[in-house]
């Protein structure tokens, strides 16, 4: 694996992988390596949250493990589970045998059933775990990551305290649809990425779209800042802005002015009614 | 290095961002790995150790810029032409230079656009313009007023637009998109030279404590500047979101439902007929009825428009939300906010279209609520929480205060939330006594934590209530 000796080559890095970092970006990347944190990202849908996790297992050529969050995630689903079937045709299997051999075999690796978090413990080579969403777990599951996050362990009572063979690099990313423990966020560095600048804005198009030209790659970064700069219900987020790219090229477009842009608000914003109000706007003056 | 870093994390305690011991400690760790030179890195790297919630960043920004100002990069670069105009301390020196070189080369340097020359021209505007005097505990925001207004900030848009012939349509906004960016670049350029000069002056703990910046949740509704306002209304929708959240945690913690025989028995046949695993219905969760009495005079306006703004980002938690807005008349204004409406625009119809007016345009909440009763009394039934929002001062009119007890006598519960510190009721020509005996509970409610902390109470109160009375 390689280590990084400064931000500056994070961020080299990352933009080998088509990823392009701002100053604020590859500071906590390195300073999260160097200490050996989670990172806790957040920021407003399609900024490239889960995409700096899988551009971080790129560079440093590692496996990415990923823990979906959702309502209802429980220890079965992200630590570890027992395959019961598994124990029970076991069990059936020789009937009659001493319950003491069997109770110690019955409870061993082959029995076990690994999910991400145990996964991301017991992998030989070093892996980035992210953890997507972690506001959409209830608080009580948020405390299973917490000795996760904290120790890179965690306890399985029939099997004692797994410690990480090789330390993960841990990504936990948030929606911000509800608050985080105190005590998860105490153990995370904490990334807020928001919307791009205007300039890196027009870089990142230019890097996902490559046949997008310069000048066209600059209107569609400042239409989308004109529009981010109102009140909306939904601004239009990075991907969004990428994928406007993309339509503009599919209809053969080389300039962007209000007629084509009213015309495709759909692909930018999901509401109607900002649809509407972004074209009252771009109509208006005249 | 140690000890600037432990006064900034206790200002940052002050300013009320919470700093953990192991925040700070991290803090301290990630010092080692940083140029210290470098200062967006430093800056980057606490935040990312110190802070741990979006809306803090700001906050945290103001605190670091005075803390870890820029030492003087060569002392005094504008040094020829700054002790004159400092010199004479009346600040009319200004007067004496001849301005228009520097503005036409700060033109020049916006359009090209030319960061490292607009540097130098902040500082050499500071140096001229500012007329800092030591020892003055003057805020940094009254220097920076006085520099652009010196430079005609205003008239820097036309001239820069100017050069270019007849753009129209969207090249012309965006054009002038990119030339506020920039202005707006220069604009924290010279802040930052103002700040670094007054920090040389009277030491980082007086100026962080003159240029703090309030946190958002605590920043006074009735009286916010209009920036202030606008990051407020960002913060609403994410705020009635985590609410709503937060709620549904709490309720679904309340108490489980009666059980459920069906879902028990299915779940016993993995255990072969024992019935191992009680399983209990959901509890029906009980919204209460809302009805929103808003006084919508200029002196309460603010809080009234974030009252109703709260509320109906909220609306799911109600089974229903009726708003009406009075000034001495009052109206129906429900059908004001349909979902995916403009709020402003709501706010804008209300003020048009709404009678809220009966005779002078000041407050009268004796007639508005005799008008409540009179036209909109069906509104009120047993199971409605009515939420009085004003001020309470009736310019020395009749109060009324037997209308307010009979709609408490209907009502569940009658909520009545304050703008104004505890400390003034009753002062003047606030009739806060005479409707206190009818309300269920009297809030001060000042800032947005504070209406939070309400609606949240109001949400809860409903669930646990209903509840009870079903056992």
């Amino acid at each position: 694996m390689s280590e990084f000796t400064s931000p500056g080559e994070v961020a080299d890095a990352l933009k080998r992988v088509n990823y392009l970092p701002d100053e604020r970006i590859s500071q906590v990347v390195f300073l999260a390596e160097r200490l050996d944190k989670p990172v806790l990202v957040e920021g407003p849908a399609g900024v490239g949250k889960t995409e700096l996790a899988k551009a971080l297992a790129e560079i440093h050529g590692r496996r990415l493990i990923r823990l979906q969050c959702y309502e209802g995630l429980d220890e079965s689903k992200a630590l570890y589970e027992w395959n019961y079937r598994k124990q029970l045709l076991r069990l059936q299997a020789d009937e009659g045998a001493d319950w003491s051999t069997v109770e110690d075999d019955i409870f061993g690796e082959s029995f076990l059933l690994e999910r991400p978090l145990l996964e991301a413990l017991r992998s030989p080579e070093p892996v980035v775990l992210l953890i997507d969403e972690v506001d959409r777990v209830e608080i009580e599951t948020e405390a299973l990551l917490l000795e996760v996050l904290a120790d890179f362990q965690a306890s399985i009572p029939e099997l004692g305290t797994v410690r990480a063979v090789s330390r993960p690099l841990v990504v936990l990313t948030s929606n911000n649809t509800r608050d985080l423990s105190d005590a998860l966020k105490r153990r995370c560095l904490f990334l807020h990425i928001g919307y791009p600048e205007v300039d890196r804005e027009r870089e990142i198009l230019l890097t996902r779209v490559p046949e997008l030209p310069q000048q066209l790659a600059e209107q569609i970064a400042g239409v989308v800042r004109h529009i981010r700069a109102q009140p909306l219900r939904k601004s239009p987020s990075v991907s969004e802005s990428i994928d406007w790219a993309r339509t503009l090229l599919a209809l053969g477009i080389e300039e962007v002015n209000e007629g084509v842009t009213t015309d495709t608000l759909h692909v930018l914003l999901k509401y109607q009614a900002d649809i509407d109000k972004v074209a009252a706007d771009l109509l208006g003056p005249r | 290095m140690i000890t600037i870093l432990t006064g900034f994390v206790s200002e940052l305690r002050q300013v009320g961002i919470p700093v953990s011991m192991v925040e700070a400690i991290d803090a301290a760790g990630a010092i080692e790995h940083v140029p210290l030179a470098d200062r967006e890195a430093l800056r980057h790297s606490l935040a990312a150790c110190l802070v741990k919630n979006a809306h803090h960043l700001e906050a945290f920004d103001a605190a670091f810029d005075v803390f870890f100002s820029r030492q003087p990069p060569v002392d005094d670069s504008s040094g020829e032409p700054a002790p004159a105009s400092e010199g004479d301390g009346g600040g009319t020196g200004a007067g004496e230079v001849d301005l228009e070189p520097i503005i036409a080369g700060l033109v020049g340097a916006l359009s090209a656009p030319d960061y490292a020359a607009l540097q130098a021209i902040a500082r050499q505007v500071v140096g001229l313009l500012a007329g800092i005097q030591p020892g003055r505990p003057v805020g940094g925001r009254y220097y920076l007023y006085r520099v652009l207004s010196r430079l005609g900030a205003e008239a820097l848009p036309a001239r820069l637009m100017a050069a270019h012939e007849e753009p129209e349509g969207l090249e012309r906004t965006l054009l002038a998109d990119e030339y506020r960016a920039r202005i707006e670049s220069f604009e924290s350029m010279v802040r930052d030279e103002i700040r670094r000069r007054l920090v040389a002056d009277r030491g980082r703990e007086a100026v962080a404590r003159t240029t703090r910046q309030l946190l958002i949740e605590d920043v006074d509704l009735a009286h916010a500047p209009r920036a202030d306002i606008a990051r407020m209304e960002r913060v609403i929708q994410p705020l009635a979101r985590k609410l709503a959240a937060r709620l549904a945690h709490r309720r679904r913690h309340l108490r489980k439902g009666r059980l459920d025989i069906r879902k028990t028995v299915r779940r016993s046949l993995s255990t072969g007929g024992l019935l191992a695993d009680p399983q209990f219905k959901a509890p029906r969760v009980a919204k209460p009825d809302i009805v929103l009495l808003c006084d919508i005079s200029g002196s309460v306006a603010t809080f009234a428009h974030f009252t109703m703004q709260l509320m109906y980002a909220m609306s799911s938690q109600f089974s229903r939300v009726r708003a009406f807005a009075f000034i001495d008349g009052v109206d129906e204004v429900t059908g004001f906010f349909a979902p995916g409406v403009d709020f402003h625009d709501s706010i804008g119809r209300i003020s048009r279209e709404a009678s809220v007016v009966h005779f002078d345009g000041h407050s009268d909440y004796g007639n508005v609520l005799g008008q409540l009763v009179e036209r909109h009394g069906q509104a009120i039934t047993p199971r409605t929480s009515v939420i009085i929002t004003g001020d309470g001062r009736n310019n020395y009119r009749p109060a009324n205060g037997d209308l307010l007890a009979g709609i408490a006598a209907t009502a569940r519960a009658v909520y009545w939330l304050n703008p104004e510190p505890a400390r003034f009721w009753d002062t003047g020509d606030s009739v806060m006594r005479e409707y206190a005996p009818s309300c269920t509970g009297l809030f001060e409610v000042r800032t947005l934590r504070q209406l939070e902390a309400f609606v949240e109470e109001l949400a809860m109160a409903a669930a646990t209530h209903t509840t009870a009375v079903k056992v």
